[in-house]
């Protein structure tokens, strides 16, 4: 650690850790009560379980990029830290906001919450992956400014990197389209046409900046390349992402009640989402094969490419395959969606945060890289939970497919219970995937506790 | 990539590209709204439409089911369930829940009122009216 108050990624890094596993149980509840409808009703119905899960993935991806941040900002500008006591109390309190309001989702009935949380207010909640209260809401935006404040100081005092530059254009960005989330006007079209500000702006948007960043900074690390290369490959990576992304924004536009038109700007520009995907990836491999260097954690060379290969995969290809109008007037809102999600959501963000945490937590704890046998294990983690993923999508995949074909273009269509009966041997090998996956998680867990000879610092 | 192309090249296409696409975007956005009164049935929008939304929202229906295609996919699309099923169907139903048939995928009891119900049922009558562009392909949703 080259400066004292990085250390401060610490916490963050461990929360994020311990609520993946929270939301990978509650995803585990979800595929059971896919095939075994009655599974914890009504104690915890499907509905509040899937806001646990999606919720807790959101919130611990941002400790993950805030951990990060307070990482990687510092070592960038060459500076200690702007105020290391205000990202301690911010930590406190966004852990404390995060667990009680999960608290609340499982102990008080959704209704009464919003009632007493002044839903009646300024209504906002009800709607997906925006289910936060009010109050909530509001304490993500007073945490995410002061959290900003503190990194942005932190930069303006010291060295002004590309890296830095476009990490805090992400995270700005992040905090700024979700203001939206307070925007919910009647109009259910308006609403939705709003939503998609939050959603699609986020994921095919500002997080691509966060994700390219962290990615360069790691390669930086762990290569050696020279950091004019990679800061000209970063601008290109971004620029790709804006430019297909931002209009790519109306593939959510085709059958929302807007104007026709969407379907031939949404289908053109996201089609073109895939290129920055597919340059991360190229970037990635291209740094790996021209490294200066052998850097002693291995780990986390393979997370930073399994990045790139699995985020071309799940958003760049698990995308395309369902962005064109044509094809997704057929798919919207099936299984595939849910399929093209998983895959999307792990190959770019869970793993692009578990690479920095890969690259920087033996770091704050002292070493270099962690012991050779604590690496394998961590490596043995990410094919475990990859592959499972892999299935995971393949198995909702071929769900999806049916599910169309039986309810969709069949000129004899069956109702949605009744497909779904049809496709329930897909949803139990999902299940059973699910389970590998979560003994990928235990294995990822237990590489931090094995012990042995590791490479101290400064070799 | 070749010397000839810089960073400070790279770093100016990000920024007047972004810039521009973000515009482009705001115009559509612009254009959109405007369009929108054509497509969005505003005008079924009445006060029990918008108690109803409010309903769906505090009650977290999208928890379960796809409105229009965006929410959860474990119950039926609900866009078009008041023409596919008809409000007394709808009432019913919502009152009869759970049917605590074993290993069937349940919904909850939500306790509405009267009043409640036909909010609800006159929100989804002013969703099926919106104009999807003929989505979804059936009625089945
Ligand atoms: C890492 C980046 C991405 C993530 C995390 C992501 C995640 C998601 C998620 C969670 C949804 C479902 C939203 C909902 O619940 O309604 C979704 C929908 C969608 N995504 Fe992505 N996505 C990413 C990139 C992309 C890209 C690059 C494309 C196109 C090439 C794409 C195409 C779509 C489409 C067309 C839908 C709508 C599906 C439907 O109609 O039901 N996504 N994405
Ligand atoms: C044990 C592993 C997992 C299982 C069994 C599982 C299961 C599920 C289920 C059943 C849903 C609800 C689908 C619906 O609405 O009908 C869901 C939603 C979701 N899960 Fe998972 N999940 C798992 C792990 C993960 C992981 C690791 C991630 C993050 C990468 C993730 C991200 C999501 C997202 C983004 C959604 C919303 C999808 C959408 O709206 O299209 N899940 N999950
Ligand atoms: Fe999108």
């Amino acid at each position: 650690m080259k400066y004292q108050s990085q250390a401060v990624a610490l916490p963050y890094f461990i929360a994020a850790i311990a609520l993946f596993a929270g939301q990978v149980i509650f995803g585990l509840i979800l595929g059971t009560q896919y095939v075994i409808g009655d599974f914890l009703f009504p104690e915890i119905p499907f509905n509040i379980a899937r806001m646990v899960h999606t919720n807790l993935l959101i919130v611990w991806l941002l400790f993950g990029f805030m951990g990060a941040a307070y990482y990687l900002v510092p070592e960038e500008a060459e500076t200690e830290l702007y105020s290391p006591l205000l990202a301690w109390i911010l930590f406190w309190v966004f852990l404390a906001a995060g667990v009680l309001t999960i608290l609340g989702y499982l102990f008080v009935d959704y209704n009464t919450l919003a009632t007493m949380t002044g839903n009646n207010l300024l209504a906002t909640m009800g709607r997906e992956f925006l289910e936060q209260p009010l109050l909530t809401k509001i304490g993500i935006v007073v945490v995410a400014l002061a959290f900003l404040f503190n990194i942005s100081m932190t930069m303006l005092r010291g060295r002004k990197t590309v890296i830095n530059i476009v990490l805090l254009i992400g995270l700005w960005g992040l905090a700024i389209f979700f203001l939206f989330a307070f925007y919910n006007p009647t109009n259910l079209v308006m609403d939705k046409f709003y939503w998609w500000w939050v959603v699609h702006l986020w994921v095919e948007g500002v997080w691509e900046l966060i994700m390219a960043a962290l990615l360069a900074f790691v390669l930086i690390k762990v290569t050696g390349v020279d950091r004019e290369v990679i800061e000209k490959w970063l601008y290109v990576i971004i620029t790709l992402a804006l430019v297909t992304g931002i209009i790519g924004t109306g593939h959510h536009y085709f059958w929302i009640g807007t104007p026709e038109y969407w379907q031939w700007w949404g289908s053109i520009f996201s089609a073109l989402e895939p290129i920055p995907f597919f340059a991360m990836t190229v970037f990635a491999f291209n740094m790996v094969n021209r490294r200066r260097r052998e850097h002693p954690n291995k780990a986390a060379v393979l997370w930073a490419l399994g990045t790139g290969v699995m985020a071309f995969l799940g958003a760049g290809v698990w995308g395309f395959l369902h962005t064109l109008a044509p094809v997704n007037y057929y798919t919207h809102g099936t299984q595939i969606t849910a399929a093209h999600g998983h895959l999307a959501f792990y190959g770019a963000y869970v793993l692009v945060v578990i690479t920095i945490i890969s690259y920087a937590m033996p770091i704050l704890r002292g070493r270099a890289a962690n012991s050779p046998r604590a690496q394998v294990l961590e490596m043995w983690s990410f094919w475990i939970m990859t592959i499972s993923m892999v299935f995971i999508t393949l198995f909702l995949t071929a769900a999806g497919i049916l599910q169309i074909w039986l309810q969709r273009v069949s000129e004899t269509p069956m109702s949605f219970m009744t497909t779904q009966d049809q496709v329930a041997l897909f949803y139990w090998m999902r299940v059973w995937a699910g389970v590998a996956f979560f003994a990928g998680l235990v294995t990822y867990v237990t590489s931090f506790f094995v012990k042995g000879e590791s490479k101290p610092l400064i070799a | 990539m070749s010397g000839t192309f810089t960073k400070a090249m790279a770093r100016n296409v990000f920024y007047g590209g972004s810039v521009f696409f973000f515009l482009l975007f705001l115009a559509l956005t612009f254009d959109t709204m405007k369009a929108l009164p054509k497509t969005d049935n505003r005008h079924n929008l009445t006060p029990s439409a918008a108690a109803g939304k409010h309903i769906w929202e505090t009650r977290n229906c999208i928890g379960c089911h796809t409105l229009l295609g965006e929410g959860a996919y474990y119950a039926p699309e609900l866009g078009n369930v008041y023409t596919r099923r008809g409000p007394d169907f709808i009432k019913a139903w919502i009152q009869a829940m759970p049917t605590n048939a074993p290993g069937r995928r349940q919904m909850p009891q939500f306790h509405l009122t009267d009043q409640e119900l036909d909010d609800l049922v006159e929100f989804f009558r002013y969703t099926a009216g919106i104009n999807t562009q003929k989505w979804p392909p059936n009625i089945e949703g």
